[in-house]
Protein backbone atom coordinates (compact mmCIF):
# COMPACT_ATOMS: atom_id res chain seq x y z
CA UNK A 1 0.00 0.00 0.00
CA UNK A 2 2.79 2.44 1.01
CA UNK A 3 4.76 1.39 -1.96
CA UNK A 4 1.71 2.18 -4.30
CA UNK A 5 1.04 5.50 -2.22
CA UNK A 6 4.56 6.90 -3.15
CA UNK A 7 4.72 5.96 -6.75
CA UNK A 8 1.23 7.33 -7.46
CA UNK A 9 2.07 10.73 -6.53
CA UNK A 10 5.55 10.29 -8.00
CA UNK A 11 3.67 10.07 -11.13
CA UNK A 12 0.82 12.53 -11.07
CA UNK A 13 2.67 15.40 -11.64
CA UNK A 14 5.02 14.43 -14.07
CA UNK A 15 2.11 12.95 -15.49
CA UNK A 16 -0.13 16.21 -15.90
CA UNK A 17 2.59 17.88 -16.85
CA UNK A 18 3.20 15.75 -20.12
CA UNK A 19 -1.29 14.75 -20.42
CA UNK A 20 -2.09 18.49 -20.81
CA UNK A 21 0.43 19.87 -23.35
CA UNK A 22 0.25 16.85 -25.24
CA UNK A 23 -3.96 16.60 -25.13
CA UNK A 24 -3.44 20.22 -26.36
CA UNK A 25 -1.07 20.60 -29.04
CA UNK A 26 -2.31 17.21 -30.84
CA UNK A 27 -6.19 17.64 -30.01
CA UNK A 28 -6.59 21.62 -30.06
CA UNK A 29 -3.53 22.73 -31.89
CA UNK A 30 -2.59 25.17 -28.95
CA UNK A 31 0.87 27.05 -29.08
CA UNK A 32 1.40 25.19 -25.68
CA UNK A 33 5.03 27.21 -24.78
CA UNK A 34 3.20 30.65 -25.11
CA UNK A 35 0.74 29.77 -22.90
CA UNK A 36 2.67 28.26 -20.07
CA UNK A 37 4.78 31.67 -19.78
CA UNK A 38 1.54 33.91 -19.99
CA UNK A 39 0.51 31.61 -17.02
CA UNK A 40 3.39 31.66 -15.13
CA UNK A 41 3.79 35.41 -15.49
CA UNK A 42 0.77 35.69 -12.70
CA UNK A 43 2.33 33.12 -10.41
CA UNK A 44 5.16 35.08 -9.89
CA UNK A 45 2.78 38.65 -8.68
CA UNK A 46 0.71 36.57 -7.20
CA UNK A 47 3.79 35.58 -4.80
CA UNK A 48 4.77 38.73 -4.50
CA UNK A 49 1.59 40.21 -3.32
CA UNK A 50 1.65 38.16 -0.29
CA UNK A 51 4.56 39.13 1.24
CA UNK A 52 2.92 41.45 3.58
CA UNK A 53 0.09 39.65 4.33
CA UNK A 54 2.31 36.23 5.18
CA UNK A 55 4.75 38.39 7.52
CA UNK A 56 1.68 39.63 9.59
CA UNK A 57 0.45 36.61 10.85
CA UNK A 58 3.47 34.62 10.43
CA UNK A 59 5.31 37.56 13.14
CA UNK A 60 2.04 37.20 15.22
CA UNK A 61 1.93 33.23 15.49
CA UNK A 62 6.14 33.07 15.86
CA UNK A 63 5.76 35.53 18.53
CA UNK A 64 2.84 34.17 20.34
CA UNK A 65 4.34 30.36 20.60
CA UNK A 66 7.75 31.87 21.60
CA UNK A 67 5.88 33.35 24.96
CA UNK A 68 5.21 30.06 25.69
CA UNK A 69 1.40 31.45 25.76
CA UNK A 70 0.17 28.00 24.55
CA UNK A 71 1.60 26.34 27.63
CA UNK A 72 -0.76 28.47 29.70
CA UNK A 73 -3.93 28.34 27.53
CA UNK A 74 -2.98 24.59 27.26
CA UNK A 75 -2.60 24.05 31.22
CA UNK A 76 -5.88 25.38 30.77
CA UNK A 77 -8.12 23.27 28.72
CA UNK A 78 -6.06 20.29 30.11
CA UNK A 79 -9.10 19.55 33.51
CA UNK A 80 -11.50 19.75 30.79
CA UNK A 81 -9.88 17.77 28.30
CA UNK A 82 -8.96 14.85 30.65
CA UNK A 83 -12.46 15.11 31.55
CA UNK A 84 -13.57 13.44 28.37
CA UNK A 85 -10.39 11.49 28.31
CA UNK A 86 -8.80 13.49 24.85
CA UNK A 87 -4.93 12.23 25.70
CA UNK A 88 -3.15 15.56 26.75
CA UNK A 89 -0.62 14.40 25.00
CA UNK A 90 -2.32 15.34 21.63
CA UNK A 91 -3.52 18.68 22.82
CA UNK A 92 -0.78 21.24 22.21
CA UNK A 93 -0.84 19.25 18.33
CA UNK A 94 -4.62 20.23 18.26
CA UNK A 95 -4.00 23.67 19.51
CA UNK A 96 -0.96 24.21 17.18
CA UNK A 97 -2.56 23.16 13.67
CA UNK A 98 -4.57 25.60 12.70
CA UNK A 99 -1.29 28.18 13.22
CA UNK A 100 1.76 26.59 12.32
CA UNK A 101 1.81 23.38 9.43
CA UNK A 102 5.63 22.86 10.26
CA UNK A 103 5.50 23.20 13.87
CA UNK A 104 2.45 20.44 14.27
CA UNK A 105 4.62 18.08 12.55
CA UNK A 106 7.38 18.66 14.41
CA UNK A 107 5.15 18.18 17.69
CA UNK A 108 3.92 14.94 15.96
CA UNK A 109 7.38 13.12 15.43
CA UNK A 110 7.71 13.74 19.21
CA UNK A 111 4.59 12.02 20.02
CA UNK A 112 5.93 9.13 17.46
CA UNK A 113 9.16 8.92 19.30
CA UNK A 114 7.84 9.20 22.52
CA UNK A 115 4.60 6.81 22.48
CA UNK A 116 5.25 5.35 18.93
CA UNK A 117 3.07 6.07 15.91
CA UNK A 118 0.99 2.85 16.40
CA UNK A 119 0.08 3.69 19.71
CA UNK A 120 -3.94 5.20 20.83
CA UNK A 121 -2.07 8.74 20.93
CA UNK A 122 -0.03 8.19 17.54
CA UNK A 123 -2.70 7.70 15.50
CA UNK A 124 -5.18 9.97 16.73
CA UNK A 125 -2.24 13.25 16.24
CA UNK A 126 -2.09 11.47 12.52
CA UNK A 127 -5.90 11.56 11.83
CA UNK A 128 -5.64 15.02 13.18
CA UNK A 129 -3.01 15.94 11.06
CA UNK A 130 -5.06 14.45 8.00
CA UNK A 131 -8.56 16.14 8.87
CA UNK A 132 -7.16 19.40 9.54
CA UNK A 133 -5.67 22.55 7.86
CA UNK A 134 -3.24 25.68 9.00
CA UNK A 135 -6.35 27.67 8.44
CA UNK A 136 -4.29 30.92 9.39
CA UNK A 137 -1.85 30.43 7.11
CA UNK A 138 -4.42 29.49 4.21
CA UNK A 139 -6.40 33.21 5.29
CA UNK A 140 -3.55 35.11 5.23
CA UNK A 141 -2.51 33.84 2.07
CA UNK A 142 -5.84 33.45 0.05
CA UNK A 143 -7.28 36.27 1.17
CA UNK A 144 -3.73 38.56 1.46
CA UNK A 145 -3.32 37.99 -2.89
CA UNK A 146 -6.44 39.53 -3.38
CA UNK A 147 -5.45 42.76 -0.75
CA UNK A 148 -9.04 41.64 1.18
CA UNK A 149 -9.13 42.88 4.58
CA UNK A 150 -12.47 42.07 5.45
CA UNK A 151 -12.74 38.79 5.58
CA UNK A 152 -16.19 38.53 7.42
CA UNK A 153 -17.20 34.91 8.52
CA UNK A 154 -14.60 32.77 6.64
CA UNK A 155 -12.45 32.74 10.40
CA UNK A 156 -15.28 31.68 12.52
CA UNK A 157 -16.53 29.10 9.63
CA UNK A 158 -12.65 27.29 9.08
CA UNK A 159 -12.27 27.33 12.65
CA UNK A 160 -15.50 25.30 13.37
CA UNK A 161 -14.70 22.81 10.61
CA UNK A 162 -10.65 22.22 12.24
CA UNK A 163 -12.68 22.19 15.86
CA UNK A 164 -14.91 19.47 14.37
CA UNK A 165 -12.23 17.78 12.52
CA UNK A 166 -10.25 17.17 16.11
CA UNK A 167 -13.77 15.53 17.89
CA UNK A 168 -14.70 14.18 14.78
CA UNK A 169 -10.24 12.96 14.88
CA UNK A 170 -11.09 11.80 18.27
CA UNK A 171 -14.18 9.71 18.06
CA UNK A 172 -13.10 7.77 15.19
CA UNK A 173 -10.00 6.49 16.28
CA UNK A 174 -11.64 5.66 19.90
CA UNK A 175 -13.93 3.33 18.04
CA UNK A 176 -11.56 2.18 14.93
CA UNK A 177 -8.71 1.42 16.99
CA UNK B 1 -8.84 38.54 11.45
CA UNK B 2 -7.66 42.54 13.17
CA UNK B 3 -8.75 40.70 16.62
CA UNK B 4 -7.24 37.66 16.43
CA UNK B 5 -3.57 39.47 15.03
CA UNK B 6 -3.85 41.77 17.99
CA UNK B 7 -4.59 38.96 20.30
CA UNK B 8 -2.03 36.77 19.49
CA UNK B 9 0.16 39.58 20.02
CA UNK B 10 -0.39 40.86 23.08
CA UNK B 11 -0.74 37.72 24.49
CA UNK B 12 2.55 36.73 23.43
CA UNK B 13 3.78 39.97 25.26
CA UNK B 14 1.82 39.30 28.14
CA UNK B 15 2.96 36.17 28.76
CA UNK B 16 6.52 37.01 27.88
CA UNK B 17 6.16 39.75 30.39
CA UNK B 18 5.48 37.12 33.22
CA UNK B 19 7.80 34.22 32.16
CA UNK B 20 10.32 36.43 31.38
CA UNK B 21 10.69 34.83 27.98
CA UNK B 22 10.62 38.51 25.57
CA UNK B 23 14.22 37.96 23.95
CA UNK B 24 13.00 34.54 22.47
CA UNK B 25 9.83 36.39 21.85
CA UNK B 26 12.12 39.49 19.68
CA UNK B 27 13.59 36.88 18.68
CA UNK B 28 10.65 34.94 17.55
CA UNK B 29 9.52 37.68 15.54
CA UNK B 30 12.30 38.82 13.28
CA UNK B 31 12.65 35.16 12.46
CA UNK B 32 9.36 34.78 11.61
CA UNK B 33 9.20 37.67 9.70
CA UNK B 34 12.29 36.14 7.58
CA UNK B 35 11.12 32.93 7.15
CA UNK B 36 7.59 34.72 5.65
CA UNK B 37 9.39 35.98 2.88
CA UNK B 38 11.45 32.91 2.53
CA UNK B 39 8.31 31.27 2.04
CA UNK B 40 6.10 33.45 -0.44
CA UNK B 41 9.77 33.46 -2.78
CA UNK B 42 9.31 29.56 -2.49
CA UNK B 43 5.97 29.87 -3.55
CA UNK B 44 6.78 31.57 -6.66
CA UNK B 45 8.48 28.52 -8.39
CA UNK B 46 5.10 26.33 -7.80
CA UNK B 47 3.06 28.90 -8.39
CA UNK B 48 4.54 29.85 -12.15
CA UNK B 49 4.80 26.07 -12.65
CA UNK B 50 1.21 25.35 -12.14
CA UNK B 51 -0.50 28.59 -13.34
CA UNK B 52 1.42 27.89 -16.51
CA UNK B 53 0.01 24.54 -16.97
CA UNK B 54 -3.21 25.57 -16.01
CA UNK B 55 -3.43 28.00 -18.64
CA UNK B 56 -2.48 25.30 -21.14
CA UNK B 57 -5.41 23.11 -20.01
CA UNK B 58 -7.36 26.60 -19.96
CA UNK B 59 -6.49 26.71 -23.66
CA UNK B 60 -7.35 23.40 -24.47
CA UNK B 61 -11.00 23.43 -22.51
CA UNK B 62 -10.04 21.25 -20.09
CA UNK B 63 -10.44 23.26 -17.50
CA UNK B 64 -14.01 24.36 -18.44
CA UNK B 65 -15.16 20.67 -19.02
CA UNK B 66 -13.98 20.04 -15.13
CA UNK B 67 -15.96 22.67 -13.77
CA UNK B 68 -19.07 21.54 -15.85
CA UNK B 69 -18.95 17.98 -14.35
CA UNK B 70 -18.71 19.95 -10.79
CA UNK B 71 -21.56 22.61 -11.84
CA UNK B 72 -24.24 21.07 -9.82
CA UNK B 73 -22.82 21.03 -6.64
CA UNK B 74 -20.70 24.64 -7.41
CA UNK B 75 -24.37 25.92 -8.04
CA UNK B 76 -25.51 24.92 -4.74
CA UNK B 77 -21.71 25.92 -2.98
CA UNK B 78 -21.03 29.07 -4.97
CA UNK B 79 -24.71 30.42 -6.56
CA UNK B 80 -23.03 34.13 -7.06
CA UNK B 81 -20.90 32.77 -9.69
CA UNK B 82 -22.08 32.61 -13.14
CA UNK B 83 -22.18 28.75 -14.25
CA UNK B 84 -19.07 29.83 -16.89
CA UNK B 85 -17.03 31.80 -14.91
CA UNK B 86 -13.58 30.70 -15.11
CA UNK B 87 -13.55 30.85 -11.04
CA UNK B 88 -15.34 27.28 -11.04
CA UNK B 89 -12.64 26.02 -13.23
CA UNK B 90 -9.75 27.10 -10.62
CA UNK B 91 -12.02 26.06 -8.12
CA UNK B 92 -12.40 22.61 -9.28
CA UNK B 93 -8.81 22.17 -10.20
CA UNK B 94 -7.70 23.56 -6.20
CA UNK B 95 -10.43 21.13 -5.01
CA UNK B 96 -8.70 17.96 -7.21
CA UNK B 97 -5.21 18.88 -5.96
CA UNK B 98 -5.97 18.99 -2.58
CA UNK B 99 -7.92 15.54 -2.62
CA UNK B 100 -4.71 14.31 -4.05
CA UNK B 101 -3.09 15.63 -1.50
CA UNK B 102 -0.76 17.69 -4.09
CA UNK B 103 -0.30 20.90 -1.48
CA UNK B 104 2.13 22.84 -3.72
CA UNK B 105 -0.51 22.69 -6.83
CA UNK B 106 -3.36 23.29 -4.45
CA UNK B 107 -2.05 26.91 -3.35
CA UNK B 108 -1.50 28.41 -6.94
CA UNK B 109 -4.85 26.87 -8.03
CA UNK B 110 -6.54 27.93 -5.08
CA UNK B 111 -4.64 31.99 -5.48
CA UNK B 112 -6.16 32.20 -9.19
CA UNK B 113 -9.34 31.34 -7.50
CA UNK B 114 -9.28 33.88 -4.85
CA UNK B 115 -8.61 36.64 -8.12
CA UNK B 116 -11.27 35.20 -10.39
CA UNK B 117 -13.69 35.29 -7.52
CA UNK B 118 -12.51 39.17 -6.92
CA UNK B 119 -13.51 39.76 -10.06
CA UNK B 120 -16.99 39.92 -9.02
CA UNK B 121 -16.79 41.30 -6.33
CA UNK B 122 -18.40 45.03 -5.77
CA UNK B 123 -15.92 46.13 -2.92
CA UNK B 124 -12.58 44.71 -3.05
CA UNK B 125 -11.55 45.20 0.68
CA UNK B 126 -14.25 42.91 1.61
CA UNK B 127 -14.73 38.97 1.31
CA UNK B 128 -17.74 37.43 -0.62
CA UNK B 129 -19.81 34.54 0.27
CA UNK B 130 -18.16 32.59 -2.20
CA UNK B 131 -14.88 33.53 -1.03
CA UNK B 132 -15.41 32.57 2.62
CA UNK B 133 -17.45 29.52 1.35
CA UNK B 134 -14.39 28.48 -0.93
CA UNK B 135 -11.84 29.51 2.34
CA UNK B 136 -14.00 27.08 4.47
CA UNK B 137 -13.82 24.18 1.89
CA UNK B 138 -10.29 24.79 2.01
CA UNK B 139 -8.65 25.38 5.47
CA UNK B 140 -11.14 22.06 6.14
CA UNK B 141 -8.81 20.03 4.62
CA UNK B 142 -10.49 18.00 1.96
CA UNK B 143 -7.62 15.73 1.14
CA UNK B 144 -8.10 11.94 0.82
CA UNK B 145 -4.86 10.28 1.41
CA UNK B 146 -2.41 12.51 4.13
CA UNK B 147 0.83 11.76 2.62
CA UNK B 148 2.84 13.62 4.84
CA UNK B 149 1.94 11.99 8.04
CA UNK B 150 1.60 8.46 6.45
CA UNK B 151 5.37 9.26 5.32
CA UNK B 152 6.19 10.74 8.72
CA UNK B 153 4.62 7.13 10.21
CA UNK B 154 6.96 5.11 8.17
CA UNK B 155 9.73 6.83 9.03
CA UNK B 156 8.80 6.45 12.88
CA UNK B 157 8.64 2.63 12.33
CA UNK B 158 5.15 1.98 12.25
CA UNK B 159 3.73 -1.17 11.27
CA UNK B 160 1.40 -0.21 8.77
CA UNK B 161 1.45 3.45 8.09
CA UNK B 162 -1.75 3.89 6.12
CA UNK B 163 -3.95 2.68 8.48
CA UNK B 164 -5.37 5.95 9.36
CA UNK B 165 -6.51 6.77 6.16
CA UNK B 166 -9.91 5.31 6.47
CA UNK B 167 -10.03 7.20 10.01
CA UNK B 168 -8.62 10.67 7.96
CA UNK B 169 -11.21 10.30 5.45
CA UNK B 170 -14.05 9.92 8.03
CA UNK B 171 -12.79 12.69 10.09
CA UNK B 172 -12.28 15.14 7.15
CA UNK B 173 -15.51 14.49 6.19
CA UNK B 174 -17.03 15.64 9.45
CA UNK B 175 -14.80 19.15 9.20
CA UNK B 176 -15.76 19.91 5.55
CA UNK B 177 -18.99 19.27 5.90
CA UNK B 178 -19.53 21.13 9.40
CA UNK B 179 -17.33 24.10 7.52
CA UNK B 180 -19.14 24.68 4.63
CA UNK B 181 -22.58 24.54 6.02
CA UNK B 182 -21.43 26.85 8.89
CA UNK B 183 -19.90 29.12 6.22
CA UNK B 184 -23.45 28.86 4.38
CA UNK B 185 -24.90 29.43 7.93
CA UNK B 186 -22.93 32.74 8.62
CA UNK B 187 -23.45 33.80 5.41
CA UNK B 188 -27.40 33.92 6.47
CA UNK B 189 -27.00 35.92 9.55
CA UNK B 190 -27.98 39.62 9.68
CA UNK B 191 -24.88 40.36 10.64
CA UNK B 192 -22.38 39.17 7.85
CA UNK B 193 -25.41 39.71 5.41
CA UNK B 194 -25.45 43.56 6.61
CA UNK B 195 -21.25 43.42 5.34
CA UNK B 196 -22.12 41.19 1.96
CA UNK B 197 -20.38 43.51 -0.27
CA UNK B 198 -23.08 42.27 -3.08
CA UNK B 199 -25.99 43.59 -0.45
CA UNK B 200 -27.49 39.97 -0.17
CA UNK B 201 -29.60 39.99 -3.07
CA UNK B 202 -27.87 39.94 -6.84
CA UNK B 203 -28.38 43.47 -8.02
Amino acid sequence: MKEFLNAASNWVVPLLLLGIPLYAIAVKKIKVYESFIEGAKEGFWIGVKIIPYLVAILVAIGMFRASGAMDLLIALLRPITSWVGFPPEALPIALLRPLSGSGTLGLISDVFQNFGPDSFVGRLVSVIEGSTETTFYVLAVYFGSIAVRKTRHALPASLLGDFTGIIAAFIICSLLF
Amino acid sequence: MNIVWLSLILLAVLTAAFRGTMSEVSKAAFQSATSAVELSIGLIGAMALFLGLMRIAQDAGLVQALAKLLRPLFRWLFPEVPKDHPALGAIALNMGANMLGLGNAATPLGLKAMQELQTLNKDQETATNAMCTFLALNSSSVQLIPAVVIGLRAASGSKNPSEIIIAAILATTCSTLVAVFSAKFFASLPYFKKSNPSGGDPK
